[in-house]
């Protein structure tokens, strides 16, 4: 009944003006928040005057596309996560941008690699690269210093140090945790331990399952094993889900955490709600000491029937297009700038944008340390890597963190569980022909 | 005998909203649900049927049996204590003024209308095992209290406990069927010289026995079709999504996934008849029993 009725739920779907025969364009999945958001915007709507598109409320929504599309229905356009571009297209849900690209001469040498390969389903492009999310290290630096520890010293190269370094971190009293020395962010930070460690957990053309890699495989338990040094997972998780995280007293002003690995937006997150306190950003490093930088992000696609695809293309291309970019950069800086708050610029899937936005828009804070972060963060954008798009990559993400957390849970081994993972994400692949 | 023709067509004419609405509404989109447990769908792409090949994989699927097993764990956990308290409750409250009966009444009624998703959110807060309120009174009454919401063997009674929160409804079925008990019952026990326990458990529960049956069915029902408490919180934001415990895979939850995130519509139509069968299953049971112990004054 559930699934009946949902095919009740609103779609999309597009009109034309009376007189002018102007097309107002339907989307789902997108919000004009800030001037980052909303300059981009606008300019996209001046590149299909007299059309235009509306902004959707809210993130994309799998019922409300599906509803949409089940409908005959479906929005012109669509903003969803990278990782899901995959599933939807090899449904056919969503359109090549082949024609696209060609049609409107969309230079995709502009987009960052990593980005494209995860919008890429079996050698063909499926979105336009949005933002893009890389993950760093953040320390306190308040914390350390107070263990005696310097901050630019801390890495993640080290895998016995830091297990030394996590226990020394973490404060106890009676049972009850006061302090995570080290989160490692499982389960959803795996990928970056398995890359960190050498391995990817899924093969280049994103058809085969690698989760019984032995190296993924001690990736896992390595980083379960900082969790169980700290309390173990019970006490570990409950601690982390009473933390601030968006407010005044998060975890670091609060002092309850040393160092994770986390999106780059958090800094600005920090930032703005607690500026007096110091944190350091370095690069997540494998154990070859090299940078480690697993990325993710949002793209623009079309969905397969969407009414107005032309416009749907020269709107999309605009949006990403590197002077959109760079003009939201320069309207956010000025919002920020007469908010009396620093700008720790965008970081964009678009690569020529970045190196305008971060060389001409983007100025020293008058904070040292918030604009050391800021470099160290573009620095790491280029070691980026990303999972490719996969047919199933939903089921894929299930099956790895279900293992992950049957090991947290003390169900399983990291063998064990990764290889009912590796069964499971196999199967959903060869069934989703990918 | 035309006067009864014309009652019948004019009884019919009255129910006829209801008989559309069912058949448009209830019966067809089940009818539709069926037949899609026979086949392959995924929305997007065309249909295959599949015959009975997603009932034969939803036999020996580990998450069935695991989402199952903990649905009615907690049903029959989270059934008879919100009775036991409800009606509980609804003593206390027969025997307080009109004035501060109806206060209560309102107090406990209350907690109801809250969404289900903010009791979801609530749970978190209060159970919290390292900073949350519950963990705090057991504190103070020397009780190191468990990781209620991350550790496997605590999450479904901490789930039993925070649904105590939404007994408004059956305070209040309880509370009319104590008033509906008529006096001179307890007044002919009580000069037999029957104890208050007495008196409750051979004039009071037979009495109340038809209500007790109706939030027992009703209460078994909601519970094994627990979702949204639950899923907001542990599947809901993108940072709970990422620790789906496997002691909170509610059954439609499961079935949830599988239909909207794994985009297996047939294979959640044949989760969705599973269900069905069990609640028509557990339903049936309950009625026969009923015949046993339940009291109707018209028989």
């Amino acid at each position: 009944m559930l699934l009946a009725l949902v095919t009740g739920c609103g779609g999309g779907g597009s009109d034309k003006d009376d007189d002018g025969g102007a097309a107002t364009l339907s989307m789902q999945g997108f919000a004009t928040g800030d001037e980052t958001a909303k300059t981009r915007f606008d300019l996209a709507n001046a590149a299909i005057a007299p059309s235009k598109a509306t902004s959707s409320e809210g993130s994309f929504n799998a019922q409300q596309f599906l509803s949409a599309v089940a409908s005959g229905r479906p929005p012109d356009l669509v903003y969803m996560e990278r990782r899901l571009l995959g599933t939807y297209a090899a449904k056919k849900a969503l359109m090549p941008l082949t024609d696209c690209v060609r049609r409107e001469n969309v230079d995709t040498g502009q987009f960052r690699e990593a980005a494209l390969a995860e919008a890429t389903l079996n050698g063909t492009l499926y979105g336009l690269p949005d933002f893009f999310n890389n993950r760093v290290l953040m320390i306190n630096d308040a914390v350390l210093r107070g263990a005696g520890l310097d901050p630019a010293g801390f890495t993640t190269a080290d895998w016995t140090t830091l297990t030394g370094t996590a226990t020394r971190l973490t404060a106890l009293k009676g049972d009850k945790l006061q302090r995570i020395g080290f989160d490692p962010k499982l389960p959803e930070f795996l990928p970056i331990w398995a890359r960190a460690n050498g391995a990817a957990m899924v093969s280049a053309d994103g058809r085969s399952a690698q989760l019984t890699n032995p190296d993924v495989i001690e990736a896992l338990a390595y980083a379960v094993s900082l969790i169980k040094a700290q309390g173990g997972w019970s006490a570990f998780k409950s601690f982390r889900d009473s933390f601030d995280f968006f407010g005044a007293r998060n975890e670091f002003a609060a002092g309850q955490l040393g160092a994770f690995p986390m999106e780059d937006f958090y800094l600005n997150v920090l930032a703005e709600n607690s500026p007096a306190v110091k944190v350091t950003v370095a690069p997540f490093r494998g154990v070859d000491g090299q940078p480690v930088n697993w990325v993710t992000g949002n793209a623009w696609a079309i969905p397969a029937k969407s009414p107005h695809a032309a416009l749907a293309c020269k709107w999309i291309k605009t949006m990403t297009a590197s002077d959109s970019w760079i003009a939201a950069a320069k309207a956010r800086a000025a919002a920020r700038s007469a908010a009396g708050k620093p700008f720790a610029g965008v970081f964009t899937g678009n690569k020529r944008a970045d190196e305008v936005i971060f060389r001409d828009v983007v100025k020293p804070s008058g904070n040292p340390q918030f604009d050391t972060a800021v470099k160290t963060i573009l620095q790491t954008q280029d070691s980026g890597t990303a999972e490719p798009a996969m047919a199933a990559g939903e089921e894929f993400k299930a099956a790895w963190q279900n293992a992950v957390n049957r090991v947290l849970d003390g169900k399983q081994t990291p063998v064990q569980a990764l290889s009912q993972a590796q069964q499971e994400a196999q199967t959903a692949l060869d069934r989703a022909g990918s | 005998m035309r006067l009864r023709r014309r009652e019948s067509l004019a009884a019919y004419g009255f129910l006829s909203p209801w008989i559309v609405g069912f058949l448009v509404f209830m019966a067809g989109p089940m009818a539709a649900s069926f037949v899609l447990s026979l086949t392959d769908y995924d929305v997007l792409t065309s249909t295959e049927f599949v015959g009975g090949n997603n009932y034969r994989e939803l036999l020996s699927d580990s998450r069935v049996r695991t989402s199952m097993a903990n649905t009615l764990i907690y049903t029959v956990l989270h059934v008879p204590l919100t009775m036991a308290v409800s009606l509980a409750l609804a003593l206390v409250l027969i025997r307080a003024g009109r004035r501060s009966a109806g206060i209560f009444r309102t107090i406990f009624y209350v907690p109801t209308v809250t969404p289900k998703v903010a009791v979801g959110v609530l749970f978190l807060l209060l159970f919290n095992g390292q900073v949350g309120l519950v963990g705090k009174v057991l504190g103070f009454a020397g009780v190191n209290g468990p990781d209620w919401t991350t550790d496997g063997p605590w999450i479904k009674p901490g789930l039993v406990l925070m649904s105590l929160w939404s007994l408004g409804s059956t305070v209040i079925i309880y509370l009319a069927a104590l008033q509906n008990v008529p006096r001179d019952l307890y007044e002919a026990a009580e000069m037999d010289g029957a104890s208050p326990w007495a008196r409750f458990r051979a004039v009071t529960v037979p009495m109340i026995s038809g209500s007790l049956f109706f939030t027992l069915i009703i209460n078994t029902i909601s519970g094994v079709q627990t979702f949204d408490e639950v899923y907001t919180a542990f599947y809901g934001s993108a940072n709970q999504q990422t620790y789906g415990n496997d002691a909170a895979l509610f059954y439609v939850v499961y079935l949830f996934q599988e239909a909207f995130q794994f985009l297996r519509m047939g294979y959640a139509s044949a989760l969705a008849w599973l269900l069905f069968l069990v609640i028509v299953v557990i339903t049936l049971v309950q009625v026969r029993l009923s015949r046993r112990f339940v009291y109707y004054e018209s028989e």
